[in-house]
């Protein structure tokens, strides 16, 4: 946007911000600066453009006529639609909002957040007014397909992508974006399967398209995408596992146990609730030679399994 | 440098900032706007060119500066508003503070729900899309004392003693640690501290604490002794890191996506090399355990030999137990 743009975009959200009746694209012609010289298609254009941009920067650009004599549509902003309510915050308010702002330092959000701070000194806060607080939060979004999925989501636009997990192509309706140890996953109802997924966003591969118009997505009545997420994640216990520990070692699993009994030989044994028995087998290998899984069944002989094979495998590099 | 499209938007709220702030610093403005003081003089001779239409003087906004550097606006009642909370600023503080809301025990508590109900209602329809995203922070459940005993004991500045497990090192540790902060980055929250044992700052991850209890001493850190960067990254290897590399298959993937490496290299036969560096190879080990045959530790050589001779070990402990079978 070259300086004479900004000022002519300036000037006319000035002009429509001071009139009350509704303004001809005509009118607009005649009473802005920056606008004359211009022929009609040439004006039209620009006009257009101006149009999209003020509204990209979401200024709320109404159009409308003031009577029903008139037969084209006029333009002008309401002051009330614009402006940001009147807005003040106590010290400790201003300091929390401080880290929310800082917390997307480095992510996506990042120049939006400041850009809210902006908006909030010039209503009159003063920012600089905040007590410390000894607390910081980042998020990140490394994930390169963040941004057009939550773009796609805001617009609730469906999306199609192709996903890493089972090297497909997706489409997908975007319900919404949820962080989870610091990884992002996207929840929606896939239509390729006519059912509610998740999909890790490190596992989108290439670019994210934005199919169908703004408004397309109806995020049913009740969804939790945070519910979604967490249930997908975070798996119910399920089983009681036994498991031998050595004396000492595996303070991971002790802290889990619901029962410690002394084994004899150096040995304790743990009554573990799990919720797979194939993690299981992969925290007890983490333990090597500490931990050995009495039952369930399958998990120890999933784990002897992998131990002969490690030590298969290692064998032949030596010969 | 500012690109010339963040400029209207900037103006918009540079000028309401100017007309509350009357004789205002450039160069305090220019720090607060994030731009030099030349784009801040260019900003404001744009401004002075704008104004109702006719564009006679008397229309025009009006920009003094004084020779000491000091800058008044006036004449600018139809944009004495900042515009109101686009959808992604709403959505950027609204989560954040959301994310402070979910901690619990913090002692801001009251000023975060304050905060966040005054910037809903002022970003109204901006302010509901924000539910659409959402960052879960562990532990919200687990430990809900831990962060709030830590929380009181920066606040009162004073001495935590710390049991701590270290799953690296398979340990349960004592210490005595002199809080600096609470940090919550990629989903878990940590106290940054300095540890009176180590003598250096430490983290300890909040779900990793044991017990934890504000002793009657006050907290007395070094005064160099600083919270890290966090825009640096939370791990950043140090000088005498030991430099690790592992070939996983497509089933050992997921490394590359849970720890921070350095480097990672797709090979052919869909198997992956990844290069991370790191002061304690324990937890490596104990990776490459769990790894199992989808994956193998390539350097350093010793490490390696280690994890062929835990894996022969384990499966001794399984026979002497009558399970190998």
């Amino acid at each position: 946007m070259s300086a004479r743009k900004t000022e002519r975009l300036l000037n006319l959200v000035i002009c429509l911000l001071a009139t009350r009746r509704y303004l001809s694209a005509e009118q607009i012609r005649r009473t802005v600066a920056g606008y004359e010289d211009l022929g009609d298609e040439a004006f039209k254009r620009k006009f257009e453009r101006d149009k999209e941009d003020l509204r990209d920067l979401g200024i709320p650009l109404e159009t409308g006529t003031d009577s029903t004599f008139d037969d084209e549509p006029g333009y002008r902003i309401r002051r009330d639609d614009y402006s940001l309510p009147d807005i003040t915050f106590e010290p400790a308010e201003l300091a929390v909002l401080g880290v929310a702002a800082r917390t997307w330092q480095q992510a996506s959000l990042g120049s939006a957040a400041s850009g809210a701070l902006l908006k909030l000194r010039a209503a009159g806060v003063d920012i600089d007014d905040a007590v410390p607080v000894a607390i910081e939060t980042r998020v990140a979004t490394s994930e390169p397909a963040f941004e057009m999925v939550r773009q796609a989501t805001a617009d609730r636009r469906v999306i199609t992508f192709h996903y890493r997990t089972r090297d497909t192509t997706r489409h997908v309706e975007p319900w919404g974006l949820v962080s989870w140890h610091g990884r992002w996953y996207l929840v929606g109802h896939d239509r390729d399967r006519g059912d509610t997924r998740v999909f890790r966003l490190s596992r989108i591969v290439g670019e994210v398209k934005a199919v169908g118009r703004r408004g397309d997505v109806e995020v049913p009545d009740g969804v939790d995408v945070r519910k979604i997420v967490l249930q997908m994640v975070e798996d119910p216990v399920r089983i009681s596992a036994k498991v031998l520990v050595r004396h000492g070692a595996a303070q991971g699993m002790r802290r889990r146990a619901l029962a410690v009994e002394p084994h004899g030989d150096g040995w304790d044994l743990l009554d573990l609730p799990i919720a797979h028995a194939e993690r299981l087998a992969d925290e007890a290998m983490g333990f090597g030679p500490d931990v050995v899984i009495v039952e369930p069944a399958e998990a120890r002989a999933a784990v002897v399994a992998r131990l002969r094979a490690l030590a298969a495998a290692v064998d032949r590099t030596d010969a | 440098m500012s690109g010339a499209t963040d400029q209207l938007p900037r103006l918009l709220s540079l000028v309401p900032y100017l007309l509350t702030r009357p004789g205002a610093r450039i160069s305090d403005v220019a720090r607060t706007f994030g731009v030099s003081e030349d784009q801040l003089s260019r900003d404001l001779e744009l401004v002075y060119m704008c104004g109702l239409p006719g564009y006679f003087p008397g229309d025009l906004i009006e920009v003094d500066i004084t020779a000491s550097g000091r800058i008044t606006v006036s004449n600018a009642d139809t944009i004495a508003r900042p515009l109101r909370l686009s959808r992604d600023e709403a959505l950027a503080l609204i989560v954040g503070l959301r994310m402070l809301a979910d901690l619990p025990g913090l002692q801001e508590r009251e000023a975060v729900d304050s905060a966040l109900a005054k910037l809903e209602n002022a970003a109204e329809e901006a302010a509901v899309a924000s539910s659409a995203v959402a960052v879960e922070i562990d532990p919200p459940n687990r430990s809900p004392d831990t962060l709030a005993i830590v929380d009181r004991a920066l606040g009162e500045r004073r001495r935590l003693h710390l049991t701590y497990y270290v799953p690296a090192r398979d340990e349960t540790t004592e210490r005595d640690v002199d809080p600096l902060r609470v940090s919550v980055v990629a989903g878990r929250s940590y106290l940054e501290g300095w540890c009176r044992s180590a003598e250096a700052v430490r983290l300890f991850r909040l779900d990793r604490i044991t017990s934890v209890e504000i002793l009657d001493l006050p907290a007395d850190p070094p005064p160099d002794a600083q919270p890290r960067d966090l825009d640096a990254g939370l791990f950043q290897p140090g000088p005498d890191d030991i430099a690790v590399e592992l070939v996983v298959g497509p089933a050992g993937r997921w490394v590359s996506e849970y720890y921070p490496c350095e480097s990672v290299e797709e090979l052919p036969d869909g198997e992956t090399l990844i290069r991370l560096r790191t002061p304690d190879t324990r937890w490596v080990r104990r990776l490459a355990l769990r790894l199992g045959p989808t994956g193998r530790v390539v350097a350093p050589s010793d490490l390696a030999a280690a994890v062929a001779a835990d894996a022969t070990a384990a499966l001794d402990a399984y026979a002497a137990h009558g399970l190998a079978d």
